[in-house]
């Protein structure tokens, strides 16, 4: 069964290929088929190896396929393989089985638009790098993989191209996480400096004995990896680029942008686990950037009004709690989380894609209204999803997946009492505006009539992911609750264990109950400002302050204005100012030299021969001259 | 005897002058035939007197005799004469007469540094002339050959009157009438 | 016997030769042009025959003998080309048959 690996991500590459080359010829019907039935087909095989993995898992719970050799030069030698262990396990199964519930959604989404097959290409393609990614044994297998996801979401965000704006938001994530990539390439180097390879598992293997702890390129390295990682997964200070990306269709915001793509990030993170744990400076680094994010993103989420920048930015500020549990040294809670974020920000997507579908293309959740008795199962799906997002306590999946990274933020190796006390406060934002979300949306009087009722390519996929959203959780429970390791032991093989809980029992209990009490206090809030007495925010926003406070928090914080006057305009500038290029200036140079000489020289082509014979008895004299001086 | 030759030096000197600043056409071929002349008389002295001879056969009893034809087929007139002494204009002369004056001096400053042999005047018969000809230089007879064929035969094509033909399309609107 | 060193001789040669140089130089009329060339070829050839008596080897004679074929080659097809010229541009003048415009 594990030889089969290879087909995991070949699926998708066939099928993009084939709805590349034959998209247009074939047909929408068949590129559905072509399209959602690879995806399909790599989602069963990683299941059935994911089943056999679990039952009879392989030599030191690691399985490596290799399929040829890549790059041979010297002693640098880099292979097509795949490195298939816990990790990218849980990774893979992400990927396909989400992102197959998605295709299908898509097929009910993109089914009136002229790009149909070229959509799936995309998508199949993204599918095939973002494979390739998490399961390539060798850091350049990452890279490009990591490239390929990049020009996908570049690809799809600005897939109706017609429309300028959608591109100017794909050039802004494009540009943004390069210059991540391009921090990361620079780590890649100084890694494969000191280690003179690219295979993970070996650098991870000879790290510890190369460099003791706190070693400065181990710093370095793990620092600029954090730059590649901040740019992909969109965190403190190049998050800008993500809710700008909501302008590509919705099945890909959910695919790219909240399940799979921007995690990459957190992915490279947890694999070279080994090379932050000899970095301390970087591991508090990356707790750092997890909770700024997550704070950041919080606010801005809370004045949001487009229902997709909404779900854009707490994107952002889950995945800032990846990243804090990552910081803090809960390996296996921070992919805990991503994989149960994957579900329910996808389920979210997805419902939010069928309400606009619903309400003629309209974005605005304020335009919207009273949509629960009209669309009652996209009505029940979204509230799943959100309530596991707000992390609503004991029932949902997102509870026991986020209490536990704010847990260990205070009691992991690399916590402190100021991390969980900022993941805390996210977690009571988080609420609020999620349900603010949910108020106005679904509750209140129907503000438009609808315009597309969703059929069961759309409700099949939100079913599923609710299912998951809310029963995935009980995989992992907390040692207060029933102490249910699963998941933890899944990933033992993979990543270094969790060394928290050595503070009493009766701190994570305070902590589980204080983060829920405040949970609810915000989901009350929410329904009190929002549906029983909308006037409060209206006063308030009035005011100028309240305004000025709006604006701020609407625009993100700001970032984009900071980086418009710090980056683009002296950029702009410098490059208007150069336009005559002055290192083109010797180039230049040298034709406007030779003209000179030719007008100069124009005066002795007069074509009288008396003054040719002149010149020739000229040379004649100089010549003899040279030969009677010397 | 070397008086003899300083003196024909002197004429052909003055008459090669005498031919570069003329403006009769004529007088200026005649006074070509005087150079020629006392350069023949140089060679007798230095003892050729085959090519002495053949000087004055060839170069002043043909070339210039060519001269002398073409130069009266073209039949200038005295109008040719008024225009040359407009042409020779005497600004015209400083700056080629310095140049060649100072390559002058400098082929003179190499010439008097080279190392002075002893003459030997013998006087070559042109027997010897004429077997060093077709035993050593054979080739280079036969090369002289051709290229006087090729003479006669350019000379003979570039000169002829070509009959204009113009094409009845390319004749004017008169013409046609 | 002579006692003429080969210097003065050359030195003889070299001052026809730059008088011929001269003449090609300055004067505008193609005829005249064609004689200056023909001053300096019988300058060149004076040379060659001094340098030949000095070493009283017929080398000398032979190589006018050359260079006088070679004049009379020349003189016949530029005589032919000069009567080409005047019937084409009415003129002697050589600067008659300059189309550049530099």
């Amino acid at each position: 069964m594990y030889d089969l690996l290879w087909l995991v991500p070949t699926f998708p590459f066939l099928g993009f290929l084939i709805l590349a080359i034959f998209g247009k010829k074939i047909g929408k019907k068949l590129s559905a088929v072509v399209g959602v039935g690879s995806i399909g087909l790599s989602a069963l095989i990683t299941i059935l190896i994911g089943i056999q993995f679990l039952t009879n898992p392989p030599e030191g719970h690691a399985f490596v396929q290799t399929l040829w050799t890549w790059i041979a030069a010297d002693d640098f030698k880099v292979n097509i393989a795949f490195h298939l262990d816990a990790l990218s396990m849980v990774f893979a199964f992400v990927v396909t089985f989400v992102g197959f519930w998605i295709h299908l959604y898509s097929t009910e989404y993109m089914a009136d638009d002229e790009g149909f097959s070229r959509f799936f290409a995309y998508m199949n393609l993204f599918v095939g790098a973002m494979l390739m990614l998490v399961m390539g044994d060798n850091l350049l297998l990452l890279y490009l993989g990591w490239e390929g996801v990049g020009l996908c979401s570049y690809l799809l965000i600005g897939f109706w191209y017609r429309d300028p704006a959608n591109g100017y938001a794909a050039r802004k994530a494009f540009i943004v996480t390069r210059v991540g990539d391009a921090a990361m390439a620079v780590g890649l180097f100084m890694l494969f400096y000191s280690f003179n390879s690219l295979n993970i598992q070996e650098i991870l293997s000879v790290a510890p004995h190369v460099w003791s702890p706190g070693n400065k390129l181990a710093v370095a390295s793990t620092l600029l990896l954090l730059g590649g990682a901040v740019g992909k997964s969109a965190q403190l200070p190049l998050q800008v680029w993500l809710p700008d990306a909501m302008a590509g269709p919705t099945p890909t915001s959910a695919l790219i942008h909240a399940a799979t793509m921007v995690t990459a990030g957190v992915y490279l993170i947890a694999r070279m686990n080994g090379i932050y744990l000899l970095a301390p400076l970087s591991m508090t680094a990356v707790a750092i950037v997890g909770a700024a994010t997550l704070l950041v993103a919080g606010f801005a989420g809370m004045a949001q009004t487009d229902i997709k920048r909404v779900l854009a930015y707490s994107t952002v500020s889950q995945i800032g709690y990846m990243f804090l549990a990552l910081g803090v040294g809960a390996w296996s809670a921070g992919v805990f989380h991503f994989m149960i974020h994957a579900f329910f920000k996808a389920l979210l997507f997805l419902a939010a894609g069928a309400i606009i579908l619903a309400q003629h293309h309209e974005q605005n959740m304020f335009k919207m209204g009273g949509l629960a008795k009209a669309l009652p199962v996209t009505f029940w799906t979204f509230l799943i999803g959100s309530a596991s997002l707000a992390a609503l306590p004991l029932i949902t999946a997102g509870f026991y997946s986020k209490d536990a990274i704010i847990w260990y933020a205070w009691s992991g190796p690399n916590g402190s009492i100021y991390l969980w006390m900022a993941a805390v406060f996210g977690a009571m934002v988080t609420a609020f505006y999620t349900f603010r979300m949910v108020f106005v949306t679904f509750f209140g009087e129907q503000k438009m009539e609808i315009s597309h009722y969703p059929t069961w390519r759309v409700h099949i996929p939100l079913i599923a992911l609710a299912f998951f959203a809310l029963f995935g959780g009980f995989i992992e429970l907390p040692g207060t609750l029933g102490h249910l390791t699963l998941f933890s032991d899944f990933m033992k093989s993979a990543l270094p264990v969790v060394e928290g809980g050595h503070h009493e029992v009766s701190l994570e209990i305070f902590s589980q109950v204080l983060t829920a009490v405040l949970a609810l206090v915000s989901i009350f809030v929410a329904y009190y400002l929002y549906l029983k007495n909308m006037q409060i925010v209206t006063n308030f926003t009035s005011t100028k302050f309240g305004h000025g406070l709006q604006q701020f928090l609407l625009s993100g914080l700001g970032f984009d204005w900071l980086y418009e006057r710090l980056f683009i305009r002296p950029y702009v500038w410098l490059s208007r100012t150069n336009k005559r290029d002055f290192i083109d200036f010797f180039y230049v140079f040298l034709p406007w030299l030779a003209r000179q000489f030719h007008y100069l020289f124009k005066y002795t082509q007069t074509g009288k021969v008396r003054r040719y014979v002149v010149g020739i008895v000229f040379g004649v004299l100089v010549s003899i001259t040279i030969v009677v001086i010397l | 005897m070397t008086i003899l030759f300083y003196i024909a030096a002197l004429i052909a000197i003055v008459a090669s002058i005498m031919v570069v600043t003329r403006t009769n056409i004529i007088h200026a071929l005649l006074y070509m035939v005087i150079s020629l002349l006392a350069t023949a008389v140089m060679f007798f002295l230095i003892g050729a007197p085959f090519i002495a001879a053949m000087e004055i056969i060839i170069y002043a009893g043909a070339i210039m005799v060519l001269f002398v034809f073409v130069v009266m087929m073209l039949n200038l007139g005295k109008q040719a004469v008024e225009q040359e002494k407009r042409w020779l204009s005497t600004e015209g002369w400083y700056f080629p007469s310095l140049l060649s004056f100072i390559l002058l001096l400098e082929i003179g400053y190499l010439i008097v540094s080279g190392q002075t042999a002893p003459f030997n005047g013998r006087q070559i018969p042109p027997a010897e002339v004429g077997k060093e000809l077709y035993s050593t230089y054979l080739i280079g007879v036969e090369l002289a050959a051709i290229l006087l064929m090729a003479g006669i035969i350019g000379a003979y094509h570039l000169a002829r009157r070509k009959k204009y033909v113009v094409h009845r399309f390319l004749k004017t609107e008169g013409a046609e009438q | 016997m002579i006692a003429i060193s080969l210097n003065t001789g050359l030195i003889i040669a070299s001052i026809m030769f730059f008088t011929g140089l001269i003449g090609v130089m300055i004067r505008k009329n193609i005829m005249f042009m064609l004689i200056s060339i023909e001053i300096m070829l019988n300058a060149a050839g004076l040379a060659f025959v001094f340098a030949g008596a000095q070493h009283g080897q017929a080398d000398g004679q032979i190589m006018f003998l050359f260079i006088l074929t070679t004049a009379a080659a020349e003189v016949a097809v530029g005589l032919a080309l000069i009567i080409q010229f005047y019937q084409k541009f009415k003129t002697l003048n050589s600067d008659a048959a300059n189309n550049m415009r530099g």
